[in-house]
């Protein structure tokens, strides 16, 4: 049976909801046409496929199995008997792969000297071999490169081999046999296709490449080294996913409903219910954000710390903490979508349909909810979509001034807290820095790119 | 214009008191005195004494709103809210948990922090502005294409990698200031150049981004189509026309944030340990001292309110044709 931790179910929720809205999009001719202009667009389909990707590693690690005492996985980073994500279950290898200290990517040694005592019995001043990067290989000196070399090209011919099953699988689908796949393929590759299938097909080839090589690698070196005490950084990296992900989605998502139902009670009933509204909104508006956080994370602190005994393991602790987090960004950044829909509903209020319906007779509740909200949709989608990649980099910012997640946590914040100093090192230790900065740039600029093409289709001012 | 600002001024008196009671709420009716003193004096092994002790030297000791106890108007006065959240009405901020005087450290570190965000701003602005014009001018051309691609390349790194780059590259690499640290008088501007720079790299890919779409909205108008009709450069139409009409949104994002310049950054004063009001909140904040975070709050949303005020004004003073209602 699988173990949900709060954020787990709130995410599996979310992406419920939201396969559930893409179903019922597919089926309104009247909203499928914005989508269509999102997904003619080249970059915004190429940004789509990566930010799949990564959803989908945020749902791998979002699924928790609870380890029995006879598994394989034998982690030393993990106490037994907590629940490991499908992720972990994936990664095993270099999750359990721990050095002692800093070593360079791909390396074979570790990246400080060190005094060791040879066969020979003499003490020498030198670099020690790592316990897991390129322990198979017997001469270090001569092998390295050319089991570096074959292990790339065996990544790439994996990732290639990859990337033409799912491009087989792909045309299969698509053409769904009323059509020869063969020539979908070819019209693909020739750009003849409607939507941009040689960019998404392209796009897929450098993912699946790579996949394979990190894959390749990985199975016996750290690819992005290891940090301070020695745990494998791509390791990191990709566990640092979920939270990401989480925060940049649950956020908005959670205060979605706060921000839509006092936006439109203010915006159609105005009065007595605007005033108090508006007043609520400009005042949580006048507290800067990060100081409200700040306050907040510490009320939450010592709210935990008051009930110790309900957060008793780990992994409850960091998960109430992310939730918590997430909340609280929440409540600092609902203000301003409540705002639009106030602003909007305002306007619909007054709109020849909505009079009519009101003329007709129907029930306020039913005009806000089948003659506002549906018209209110695109401006929670276009909010959604910009929040995504701010509230990314600001978990970064939260988490280096220690009121972000939690320190066990691993996130691309705490990962870039760990290693400021690292720069200051002689020789510098700067992998965990690229890793953080890849992996956190491979996520925020497809979106901001997709969120861009969002707003250009569905912001009727900037539709032609 | 009297009549219109002291409405203001009343206008922002509620929402004043409501930041002081959500200050209140969250400091000491969520999270209460006892919990703080928890918190100071460790979780476990505490005597009730060692917290009433604790309590007391920081004047936590009384009830929240309403003292039966006491006499007269004590009732209203001798409680935690009259005495720690209504004196920041004055500014009074008392002590901070620590024991040091709140509002004297504050009118000590607001100096360094506008230092640094003073001439942030400024170059700030000009360079984003001067970028934008440039892609504005060059529209419709691929350098405008990979300029608008760049920016949002820019917008996608976080700040914290443009800190630690930029300290990395000018001042260990390089050489060129020092990393870190702050000094009295002229010698400070040896260590506020590093920061303006790197604030003015990281606010690039947005601070473009958002001038190009003020500058294109202008430049769309019909004025801007007569002026080239005239036969005017266009050079000449950017850099007068269309800069001088797009100073109004420009005026309003700029004037807003003149009040909090006070309060500085919290990342870069403690990346390049500055001694402002920014590191003074972070380390508020790791010391988990209320009292300043409390008083910060309710500074930073005076500040705000401020500015709002401000903004108010001064688009009277540009705009003729805002009229004050």
């Amino acid at each position: 049976m699988p173990v949900l931790l709060p954020t787990d179910i709130l995410f599996l929720l979310m992406l419920l909801g939201l396969a559930a809205l893409v179903a019922y999009t597919l089926r309104q001719e009247h909203l499928r046409r914005p989508w269509r202009s999102v997904i003619r667009s080249r970059s915004a389909m190429i940004s789509l496929v990566i930010l799949l990707v990564y959803l989908l590693i945020a749902l791998l690690d979002s699924i928790r199995i609870p380890v029995s005492s006879n598994a394989h996985v034998n982690s030393t980073s993990a106490p037994i008997g907590e629940p490991v994500t499908l992720l972990d279950f994936g990664l095993g290898r270099i999750r359990d792969a721990q050095e002692k200290t800093y070593s360079a990517p791909l390396a074979v040694v570790a990246h400080a000297r060190e005094m060791i005592r040879q066969a020979d019995g003499r003490e020498a001043w030198t670099y020690p071999r790592l316990q897991f990067g390129g322990r198979h290989l017997a001469n270090p000196e001569q092998e390295h490169a050319s089991d570096l070399i074959r292990r790339i090209a065996l990544g790439l011919g994996a990732g290639i081999a990859g990337w033409a099953l799912l491009t087989g699988f792909l045309a299969l689908v698509l053409t769904r046999r009323r059509s020869d796949p063969m020539d979908f393929l070819r019209s693909a590759w020739r750009g003849e296709t409607d939507l941009p299938w040689r960019a998404v097909l392209l796009a897929l080839l450098l993912i699946s490449l790579l996949a394979g090589v990190l894959v390749a690698l990985c199975q016996a070196y750290h690819v992005f080294g290891t940090g301070k005490v020695g745990e494998d950084v791509l390791y990191q990296s990709l566990k640092s996913i979920r939270t990401g992900v989480l925060i940049g989605t649950l956020t908005t998502v959670a205060t979605l409903p706060l921000a839509l139902v006092l936006g439109i009670l203010a915006g159609y009933y105005r009065g007595w219910v605007d005033d108090v509204i508006q007043y609520l909104y400009t005042t949580l508006n006048s507290v800067p954000g990060v100081l409200l956080i700040a306050a907040a994370m510490l009320v939450m602190q010592s709210y935990m710390a008051r009930h110790e005994a309900e957060f008793a393991s780990l992994a409850t602790r960091a998960d109430f903490r992310l939730l918590a987090l997430c909340l609280i960004l929440g409540m600092t950044s609902w203000t301003g979508l409540c705002r639009l829909l106030r602003a909007e509903t305002l306007k619909l209020r007054e709109l020849e349909y909505v009079q009519a319906a009101r003329v007709l007779g129907v029930s306020q509740g039913m005009i806000l909810f089948r003659h506002i909200l549906p018209n209110l949709f695109h401006l929670v989608l276009i909010s959604v979509a910009l929040d995504f990649s701010s509230l990314v980099l600001a978990e970064a910012v939260l988490s280096y001034v220690n009121i972000g997640v939690d320190p066990t946590t691993e996130s691309w914040g705490n990962m870039i807290n760990g290693a400021r100093l690292e720069m200051a090192r002689e020789p510098v230790v700067w992998w965990s820095l690229a890793s953080a900065f890849i992996f956190m740039f491979a996520l925020v600029l497809p979106a901001n790119l997709f969120a861009d093409a969002v707003r250009d289709a569905f912001d009727p001012r900037r539709a032609e | 214009m009297i009549d219109y600002i002291i409405r203001r001024l009343l206008y922002a008196l509620p929402l004043l008191l409501g930041i002081n009671l959500l200050a209140f709420v969250l400091f000491f009716v969520v999270n209460t005195p006892e919990d703080m003193a928890r918190m100071h004096l460790g979780q476990k092994h505490v005597t009730s004494e060692a917290i009433e002790k604790w309590k007391h030297e920081r004047g936590y000791d009384q009830p929240l709103f309403w003292n039966g106890q006491a006499e007269g108007a004590g009732r209203a006065t001798q409680t935690i809210f009259y005495q720690k959240s209504l004196g920041l009405f004055l500014f009074r901020f008392g002590r901070s948990d620590g024991g040091r005087d709140i509002g004297a450290d504050i009118g000590q570190r607001m100096w360094p922090s506008l230092a640094i965000a003073i001439p942030s701003l400024i170059v700030g602005l000009a360079v984003h502005i001067g970028f934008a014009l440039l892609l504005v001018f060059f529209r419709l051309t691929y350098l405008e294409f990979w300029g608008v691609a760049l920016c949002v390349a820019l917008m996608s790194v976080s700040t914290l990698f443009y800190i630690i780059g930029g300290q990395f590259l000018v001042g260990k690499l390089l050489q060129l200031t020092p990393i870190s640290g702050y000094d009295g008088g002229w010698n400070a501007v040896r260590f506020i150049i590093l920061p303006v720079v790197i604030g003015t790299m990281a606010g690039l890919g947005s601070g473009v981004r958002w001038y190009r779409t003020l500058f294109l909205e202008e430049a769309e108008k019909d004025y801007v189509r007569t002026a080239r009709a005239k036969g005017l450069s266009e050079a000449r139409v950017l850099f007068f026309h269309v800069l001088k009409n797009a100073m109004i949104p420009i005026l309003t994002g700029v004037v807003v944030v003149l009040p909090l310049l006070f309060t500085g950054s919290l990342i870069t004063e403690s990346f390049f340990a500055i001694p402002g009001l920014g590191s003074y909140t972070i380390d508020a904040i790791n010391q988990q001292d209320f009292a300043i975070v409390r008083s910060m709050v309710f500074l930073g949303s005076v500040l705000y309110i401020i500015g709002l005020l401000l903004t108010d004004i001064s688009y009277t003073l540009v705009d003729p044709r805002v009229k004050l209602s």
